[in-house]
């Protein structure tokens, strides 16, 4: 019978748990494989700029001088291809959701100052 | 004779997902004429492809579209692969096909959704989706991304599947297959939906080829048409047949795709069974210098992709024709003498996607 294909799925239903989650309540774990937000790690980042160059959204920017690394999290694609293309291998994807935000900020991470050399006696 | 009055329809519509503009020119309630436009969402994705290093744009190729995102990254690839004349690791082809079915399925389900809600038909829309769900998981445990894969790469794939995971994938598809055929059957046996669908729309054989359709709008009026016999990927290897109705109407291109979701279960698991091991890609040097022309099956019909390169980085010319521009004239042609009231189910059943016509 043609009319009860859909009665049959609707009563199926009808005694079981909503499939949808009652976030914010219930934030969703991200399942493990998913790609993230990128980390940096300034320890042992050189700040060479090749991430900068090839992120295909220009959502990186160093500053080579003032050893400076920036980036913003709403241009990011989470692409990883900066994780793939760093010579150091200080970009990694965290595999977590990213934090809302209300206002376009860039995070700036900023690496350590090396001391100014002595002035040439 | 009844006086003839235009109304607009679009781009913004309740039942339209994305912006097309349609000037109905109709007599009583009876469409005569429709005149589409387009052009609300253009993005200029193809000038901005020759600006970046060509191997970068594979990110940009996948979101030319949000639904046949992979297939539009693998086309990409095979362009400039075929042009580069890299030949791609066997394990890489075969994950790609994979892949690419996964996103036929999610992408048939999805339309199913809104096609039930173009009919008024709501719980049966929640449904659709509800088991595209569990698609969607499958692909972010596999790729690391819900909709955009991200995991093709000139040259090969980003990612592997290991046998674990390729078994929990068999086993998330089997029950997605088990739940499809719940909807599936609703949509092709249900007395309301038969309804609304059977003999509105109706595109001969004749028509659908000489107006240039493409996919399941094609296919479900008898012409046996699919890219993937083309033999890309890894579809040379895998046995299946394009699926065909030869009806042409709405009814008919609903159970085309029906059909499509348990053809795209069945290649992935004789892909799964066949896949070889060995590497993902190959080391990819130079810069394309050369033009190729590729044909890829997307879930809404067949992709050309131009790509010329000149020897630098950058490409020269980038030119996408996507399935739904194809189908724009079919669906002029059915539009003409349809009941008012059919008309958001008519642009619906050519599955439109306004993103990709305007790139």
């Amino acid at each position: 019978m043609s009319l009860f294909n859909m009665s049959g799925l609707t009563l199926k239903w009808l005694f079981r748990r909503p499939f949808t989650r009652r976030y914010p309540f219930e934030p969703r774990k991200p399942v493990a494989g998913f790609r993230g937000a990128v980390e940096i790690n300034l320890g042992t980042c050189i700040f060479c700029g090749i991430c900068s160059k090839r992120c295909p959204t220009q959502a990186i920017e160093v500053d080579r001088g003032n050893k400076r690394w920036t980036i913003d999290r709403l241009r990011c694609l989470s692409c990883g291809l900066c994780t793939e293309v760093c010579p150091k291998k200080s970009l990694g994807l965290n595999g977590a959701h990213g934090v809302p935000t209300m206002t376009k900020d860039r995070e700036v991470f900023q690496g350590a100052q090396t001391p100014p050399s002595a002035p040439a006696a | 004779m009844a006086e003839r009055t235009i109304i607009p329809f679009g781009p913004q519509h309740p039942v339209l997902p994305e912006p097309i503009h349609l000037d109905l020119v109709v007599e009583d309630e009876k469409v005569v004429e429709a005149i589409p436009s387009i052009g609300f969402i253009h993005r200029g994705l193809e000038a901005l492809v020759e600006k970046r290093d060509f191997q970068d744009c594979v990110f940009v190729a996948e979101r030319i579209c949000g639904i046949c995102s992979f297939i539009h990254g693998q086309a990409y690839c095979q362009g400039i692969e075929e042009i580069m004349g890299i030949a791609v690791p066997p394990r890489a082809r075969y994950l790609r096909t994979i892949w690419g079915e996964l996103s036929r399925i999610h992408s048939h389900l999805l339309w199913l959704g809104l096609m039930a809600d173009s009919l008024g038909f709501e719980s049966l829309f929640m449904h659709s989706w509800r088991v595209r769900e569990r698609v969607l998981d499958v692909i972010e445990a596999t790729t690391g991304g819900r909709v955009i894969f991200g995991s093709c790469k000139v040259g090969g794939v980003r990612r592997d599947i290991d046998a674990e995971a390729m078994k929990t994938l068999l086993e998330r598809v089997a029950e997605v297959e088990r739940e499809t055929r719940e909807i599936t059957r609703v949509f092709i046996n249900d007395s309301t939906v038969k309804h609304r669908l059977c003999g509105v729309g109706a595109l001969s054989r004749e028509d659908a080829y000489l107006l240039g359709c493409v996919g399941p709008t094609l296919r479900a009026s008898g012409v046996a048409q699919d890219m993937r016999k083309l033999g890309y990927a890894a579809f040379n290897e895998l046995s299946f047949e394009p699926i065909t109705r030869s009806e042409g109407d709405c009814y008919a291109r609903v159970a085309v795709r029906c059909d499509e979701i348990f053809q795209s279960a069945d290649l992935i698991r004789q892909a799964a069974a066949k896949i070889p091991a060995g590497e993902l890609a190959v080391k990819v040097t130079g810069n394309p210098n050369g033009e190729f022309f590729t044909r890829v099956e997307q879930p809404r019909g067949e992709v050309i992709y131009y790509i010329k390169g000149n020897g630098a980085k950058n490409l020269q010319r980038f030119r996408v024709r996507t399935p739904t521009f194809a189908n724009i004239p079919a669906l002029v042609k059915t539009l003409q003498g349809c009941d008012l009231a059919d008309v958001p189910v008519l642009v619906l059943t050519i599955d439109p996607c306004i993103s990709c016509t305007e790139r």
